[in-house]
């Protein structure tokens, strides 16, 4: 990295173009399989996440195809659990985690003025893993008696006692996903700690690096305990041993306590990333520094370090204590704090800013708004005696969607239609973008919202039959579904176009208000930047 | 110090977090079972026989105990509890008998797991003798009573004078290894059926 030739001014690469001379950029397939370059990672990862979102997605086509009307219709009960278990699966391991970790490696060295992540090789070892992973958990769905079939949270005894020998594929293609994300977070936080560009200082890291700092360590401190929780799975289900069996001396129960340590944190490993972004958005279209930097910052850890006490929230109706009840409700309910103060800052941000509603813009309000609503319903399944009445209904699932659907899917796309042009070098499809815009956030919250109301009057999730009471709610749910599901196929259509480079070339900072190092390289970035740091002032 | 030697420096730091979070995990285990016994909130009973040694009876005070008795899906077992509550002092030794009948055609052997609820009592009933401490082998159309001898600890907080003691029995066949059913202490003799 350090050829005499290759080297540029400091500081001059806004200007610099002749840096594109030595972009050899390898061809054929042998480039994406033997890549160690940040952007193609970042690309693959990407790509990998938004076909698992599609696949993730046509399983949730058929479940709420199912749902359509009440009775067994379309599918066995057996086929919809797998749907709802693999949906999931797929969803949080396959399609949000790659997709944050494909930004990270695009944006974090871009950011920091590095010229690569810190270990490239491992970088390109933690993303071909992965296929692999989901290659053998799909595959378990046509083994004899189909694949894992209780639920993404694989509790024991479902996951032990009365699953089917495909458990074996799912705790083999879970730990392949581990290892990927802990080599993904190993490598953010070598290079966050040791390739900034000289007088980038803590406090001067873009956002989006420090969530994902804090996220990194998140992961590094949660996977394995995932890790050992499926392990402990596989041993009890066909090695004889007894963590999770009574009969025994195990605990099922103590399942839950090691699956949600896990857990929790992992929700926040889904969404502390779509903060930062959300932090990159709404100063560049306000054209205002961000509100309130440093309280982001500690805001963000606090988030993190509460995380790992608020578990057993999960688990009020497990039969705990009263006064475990009461400390795991006042833990959670204090994450609301730091949670608010950034919704705050954002809010902030925009007041009296130049506000103008580019695309990336409208989905970063959307995600501020709808994040909220999530927020708030998961505040109110914090209170212990009313999570009593709403546990395992359809509330809790649309809780977690406007969290992880408007709030972390949102957030991804709002970091695509921001950073696409930056890597494209054109501007995208803008007239696609508005309609998968508008289409997206009218049919996401027809799907979403109305299972509030189900969900309240007590219709309990994960069954493929419902009383007949829910019926008209659940025809719009349904609806709102396929819409949203269509909507995407906009989406992908615009990607395709973005990738064929069509479209206006675009200026190398992109945005009117767009501040960062990632905007004073060229458009489209080149194969190699900022191989010489720049230097931060 | 090169970046290189730099990054491998900390890739080693933090390969040593994720093998400790990973034993962590598995940690979690004895610390669950650990927290529960200090913290007295998951209704298990000691799985061993306690003495009963200079214990005072607390003769001012009346403490009811309740039996309960439920079997594992998928287990035939009958199984019931010959006395449904017993009305003891604190420090008063009791003997109840449980009884057992395999309905099934084959021999099969059971472990019963106690949960005693509210969970801070499982913390002061002491058992001098249980069948749940053993797994209970029974052949095929065998009976049994299988006693339990327990007395209640005089340390037991004011505020509970009502607590429930409930057994599952599970079937352990697969596990039980070698058990001969005609080791059974407990078994009733079965009369002769002229074959």
């Amino acid at each position: 990295m350090s050829k005499a030739t290759d080297i540029i001014a400091p500081g001059s690469a806004a200007t610099d173009t002749h840096d594109d001379h030595h972009d050899h950029i390898p061809k054929g397939i042998t480039r994406w399989l033997f890549t160690t370059n940040h952007k193609d990672i970042g690309t693959l990862y990407l790509w990998f996440a938004f076909i698992m979102f599609l696949v993730g997605g046509a399983m949730a086509m058929v479940i709420r195809a199912e749902l359509f009307q009440p009775g067994l219709q379309i599918v066995e009960p057996n086929f919809f659990n797998q749907m709802t278990t693999v949906h999931g699966l797929i969803m949080v391991f396959g399609a949000v985690m790659p997709a944050f970790t494909g930004l990270a490696n695009w944006l974090i060295p871009m950011m920091i003025g590095a010229p690569d992540m810190a270990l490239p090789r491992m970088n390109n070892w933690s993303f071909w893993i992965l296929p692999g992973a989901f290659l053998i958990l799909l595959s378990s769905l046509f083994m004899e008696g189909g694949g894992p079939a209780f639920g993404w949270t694989f509790y024991a005894p479902l996951s032990t006692t009365y699953s089917n020998d495909s458990t074996g594929l799912f705790v083999f293609s879970v730990h392949i996903m581990g290892i990927s994300s802990i080599m993904g977070a190993i490598n953010v936080i070598v290079t966050i700690f040791n390739m900034r560009a000289p007088g980038m200082t803590w406090m001067k890291m873009p956002l989006f690096v420090w969530t994902w700092l804090i996220t990194a360590f998140l992961l590094i401190a949660v996977m394995p305990v995932l890790a050992g929780a499926v392990t402990m799975v596989l041993t009890d289900k066909f090695f004889g041993t007894s963590f999770f069996d009574a009969a025994g001396g195990g605990d099922p129960v103590m399942f839950q306590h090691i699956f949600w340590f896990f857990g929790h944190p992992e929700v926040y490993i889904m969404i502390l990333p779509a903060f930062g972004i959300i932090s990159q958005i709404v100063p560049t279209f306000s054209r205002k520094k961000l509100f309130g930097y440093a309280s982001m910052v500690y805001a963000t850890a606090s988030i993190a370090l509460l995380s790992f006490v608020v578990w057993a929230h999960h688990m009020f109706t497990t039969g705990m204590p009263v006064y475990m009840e009461m400390f795991f409700m006042f833990a959670t309910m204090l994450i609301s704090v730091p949670t608010g103060v950034k919704v705050f800052n954002w809010v902030a941000t925009m007041w009296r800013g130049s506000l103008t509603f580019e695309i990336p813009m409208m989905f970063a309000i959307a995600f501020i708004v709808l994040f909220t609503i999530g927020g708030l319903s998961g505040l109110m399944l914090a209170i212990t005696p009313v999570d009593f009445q709403y546990h395992d209904t359809y509330f809790v699932v649309a809780h977690f969607h406007y969290v992880l659907v408007t709030g972390a899917v949102f957030s991804i796309m709002a970091a695509v239609y921001y950073w696409l042009p930056k890597w494209t070098g054109k501007m995208y499809d803008t007239g696609l973008a508005k309609w998968h815009f508008w289409c997206s956030l009218i049919s996401v919250n027809v799907l979403f919202f109305p299972m509030h109301f189900v969900g309240l009057a007590g219709m309990p999730r994960r069954i493929p039959d419902y009383a007949l009471q829910f019926a008209d709610f659940n025809k719009w749910i349904s609806l709102g579904g396929f819409a949203f599901g269509l909507s995407q196929l906009i989406f992908l259509a615009l990607l395709i176009k973005a990738c064929k480079k069509q479209g206006e070339p675009v200026s190398n900072q992109v945005w009117e208000g767009a501040e960062g190092l990632e905007w004073e390289i060229p458009s489209p970035a080149p194969y190699h930047t900022f191989e010489t740091p720049p230097t931060v002032k | 110090m090169t970046q290189a030697n730099a990054n491998n420096k900390m890739v080693v730091k933090l390969l040593i977090i994720v093998v400790g979070m990973f034993g962590f995990g598995f940690a979690l285990v004895p610390l669950y079972d650990v927290f529960c016994d200090i913290a007295g909130i998951n209704g298990k009973t000691e799985n061993s026989a306690a003495s009963y040694q200079s214990i005072e009876i607390d003769e001012n005070r009346h403490v009811t105990v309740e039996f309960i008795t439920r079997t594992n899906t998928g287990m035939p077992w009958e199984f019931r509890a010959e006395t449904a509550r017993v009305n003891v002092h604190p420090g008063e030794l009791s003997t109840v008998n449980f009884y057992v009948r395999n309905p099934a055609s084959t021999n099969i052997v059971a472990q019963a797991i106690p949960s005693v609820s509210p969970g801070t009592a499982a913390l002061y009933l002491n058992k001098t003798e249980c069948f749940c401490f053993n797994q209970q082998p029974l052949e095929a159309g065998a009976e049994a009573y299988m006693p339990m001898q327990f007395y209640v600890d005089p340390q037991l907080p004011e505020d509970i004078t009502y607590f429930t003691l409930q057994y599952t029995l599970y079937d352990v066949t697969a596990r039980a290894g070698d058990l001969k059913p005609k080791q059974n202490p407990f078994i009733v003799p079965q009369p002769e059926t002229g074959k």
